[in-house]
């Protein structure tokens, strides 16, 4: 998106500064933004503008509801076998095509003749097939579990992988300037080019052809860190450049001046000087990375350059359970809300974050 | 003027370029696979596959390869590995269906996204306000291919207001099939941006709607509606109108794909997809490489054109 307008994500001033860094804190604040609060509260003075991040954070109850709700999410997933192994009894990829199970007296095939498998159950199979089957015989719980692990770790491991390269690229683009600058901003003007999907979905297919041979380490066609790596990359241009904006700016201020004076090699003033005035911007760009990031996972693995089946992930089970939609539609619905709740968790959740530390920052990730 | 033309001109050039060669890397030289064996099957003699290898010239020099294979995309020979189709026919085929969805959906969501970032804004702190302001969040939040598949299982097959999925054209259904075969696709892709805008326009008008020259306009007896139509929303307006550009490119190389998938449009979108699952190379790499082509020219297209309408642009 090369055309988007030139400082519309780009912060003009340092946002937080953390509270062991004297010379950055106070001077450069506008005041009344940092030391009111938004309901129009009186002056704060003596507190860190992280404490009062984290004060008007807990007053947002609504985002702290949904960030709940995403860490229940992430227990729900974690605790997968512990359902599979003593409840359902079965595996995420065990089939039980002719399996018959009882209810409430009746004989039951999991997956009857004509393909259609059984519908959720409930509690009245004694805990299996509580969502039913699919044309597989599949567990559809056990593999919700097993895909909300796969889904969120892709989600959550893609965005730690975004982060620590744009914010790398970011502060080298932006201290340096110059010709590293030009390689690294013209690098991304060309990612911003490809729609992200288009581009998560070419190098999705030509990994998956034979998986990724780099002679030191290699990975498998089908592995999961396929996903994971490329939505990982393709995210960074979301956010190297607000933070390569904002370390324009940040270089020219009088603590990194202080700093050159001490003595400070470059690497020591991006790394301890200009990265911890940097938090509050990844802090408010992560949850949204991850809410994008799961998505995106989702979107390639509905079309099948994502997680390799069987595999399961929320997309896979989508992609699958969408040619059952007449017969079946349980395959669809189930982890479609899942995967609708988790983004709207972090949605929620990430507009509490911006709201708190930075309620000017324009976070919009195209899907 | 002419100057911004020219640079904007010339880099997009280059991105163009730059563009094609990263396509064509990511085909050819990123897959730890043989193309020839892919495509020569099981169970075959090396002569064979060596055979297949001279004639798709596999066992050329890269840069030799790269120039073919974009003679091959842009003169419209490219062929399918997997079932000898030619591509470029094949996307000529499925590009009216795929711009029906997605010129429809961009007008919908421009309107109903105004519509309701305006109702808002006059309700700011009313629970309407709050109601919209939720919906727009779990809209923003739906993967689009899941709405498209429950609206297409509840409104269409169980309800049977829509019809179950397909494309009509003109000549096979009037104008009148094409628009029933295209609402409910329309609707879902536009969900998303739906409530993005909805959001952007809020909070647009609710920072004008205190300006002084609104005041003014109420002063000197204006009725409520035309302050709002012609002064406050005008104004409020321009980040929509140039946000809408750009998600219209966005919609065309994302969403779309995965809401035809869904309704069985058999558009570009969906050829792409069932490329995907054969592993086809070229469909694949023809239509990334279009798509982030239009999207690059678009864009091109749209800042001239801001900058014809907004000279403070050329400057920068």
């Amino acid at each position: 998106m090369a055309a988007l307008p030139a400082g519309s994500l780009f912060f003009e001033k340092p946002l937080m500064a953390t509270s062991s860094d004297p010379a950055t804190t106070i001077p450069d604040q506008d005041p009344s933004e940092i030391l009111t609060e938004p309901g129009g509260g009186k002056p704060a003075a003596g507190t860190g503008p992280w404490r009062l991040a984290g004060r008007r954070l807990r007053r947002n109850k609504v985002a702290l509801a949904f960030g709940a709700l995403f860490v229940l999410l992430v227990l729900v997933a974690l605790s997968a076998p512990l359902f599979a192994n003593h409840v359902a009894d079965t595996g995420p990829n065990t089939n039980h095509l002719s399996d018959v199970i009882t209810i409430d007296g009746e004989q039951k095939n999991v997956v009857e003749f004509d393909g259609v498998p059984i519908g959720p159950q409930g509690l009245a199979a004694d805990g299996r097939f509580v969502l039913g089957a699919d044309r597989n015989g599949r567990d559809v719980m056990v593999r919700l579990l097993y895909g909300a692990r796969n889904s969120l770790f892709i989600g959550i491991t893609a965005s730690i992988i975004t982060a620590v390269l744009a914010v790398f690229l970011g502060l080298l683009a932006g201290y340096f300037r110059g010709w590293v600058d030009a390689v690294i901003s013209r690098g991304l003007d060309i990612l911003w080019a490809f729609p992200v999907l288009l581009l998560g979905i070419a190098l999705g297919v030509s990994l998956s052809l034979g998986g990724l041979d780099l002679g030191i380490f290699s990975i498998e066609g089908n592995s999961l860190w396929i996903p994971t790596l490329i939505i990982g990359l393709v995210g960074i241009v979301y956010l190297a450049r607000p933070i390569r904006g904002q370390v324009l700016s940040l270089r020219e201020k009088e603590f990194v001046e202080a700093a050159r004076a001490q003595g400070a090699s470059d690497w020591r003033i991006m790394f301890k000087e200009l990265l911890p005035n940097l938090l509050s911007t990844i802090l408010v760009f992560f949850p949204v990375l991850v809410a994008n990031a799961v998505s995106l996972e989702a979107a390639l693995s509905f079309l099948g350059a994502g997680v390799q089946p069987p595999e399961p992930s929320w997309g896979t089970m989508l992609g699958e359970g969408i040619d059952l939609l007449i017969s079946a539609p349980h395959l669809t619905i189930v982890p479609g809300a899942m995967l609708t709740l988790t983004v709207l968790s972090l949605n929620v959740f990430g507009d509490g974050v911006r709201d708190a530390l930075d309620p000017r920052a324009k976070v919009r990730l195209e899907h | 003027m002419v100057t911004f033309v020219i640079r904007r001109l010339v880099a997009m050039v280059f991105v163009l370029f730059m563009v094609s060669v990263l396509t064509f890397l990511i085909f050819n030289v990123i897959p730890n696979s043989d193309p020839a064996v892919q495509m020569a099957g099981k169970n075959v003699t090396p002569q064979v596959v060596e055979q297949i290898r001279k004639e798709w010239g596999f066992d050329q020099n890269i840069v030799v390869q790269y120039g073919k294979t974009m003679q091959k995309v842009f003169t419209g020979e490219l062929i399918s590995y997997n079932n000898r189709v030619n591509v470029v026919e094949e996307i000529k085929r499925g590009a009216p269906r795929t711009f029906s969805l997605a010129i429809g959906a961009a007008l919908t969501w421009l309107v109903i996204g105004v519509a309701l970032g305006l109702f808002t804004a006059v309700r700011a702190g009313k629970w309407s306000d709050s109601l919209v302001t939720v919906l727009a969040l779990i809209g923003i939040s739906m993967p689009v291919f899941w709405l498209g598949a429950l609206a297409s299982y509840y409104l269409g097959y169980k309800a049977g207001i829509f019809p179950n999925g397909g494309y009509e054209t003109f000549s096979e259904g009037g104008i009148g099939g094409w628009v029933q075969h295209l609402i409910l696709p329309w609707v879902v892709l536009a969900t998303l941006f739906i409530g993005v805008y909805s959001r952007v326009v809020r909070s647009s008008v609710l920072d004008t709607i205190n300006d002084d020259y609104v005041r003014t306009a109420r002063a000197k007896g204006l009725s409520e509606r035309r302050v709002l139509v012609k002064h406050v929303l005008r104004n409020s307006l321009i980040p929509v109108v140039t946000l809408w550009g750009l998600d219209f490119s966005l919609a065309i190389g994302g969403g779309a794909i995965l809401t035809e998938t869904v309704f069985d449009l058999q558009g570009i979108g969906q050829y792409l997809a069932e490329s995907i699952r054969r592993l086809d190379v070229p469909p694949v790499l023809a239509i990334t490489l279009f798509g982030a082509f239009f999207i690059v020219i678009f864009n091109t297209l749209i800042d001239i054109v801001y900058a014809f309408l907004d000279p403070r642009i050329r400057l920068q």
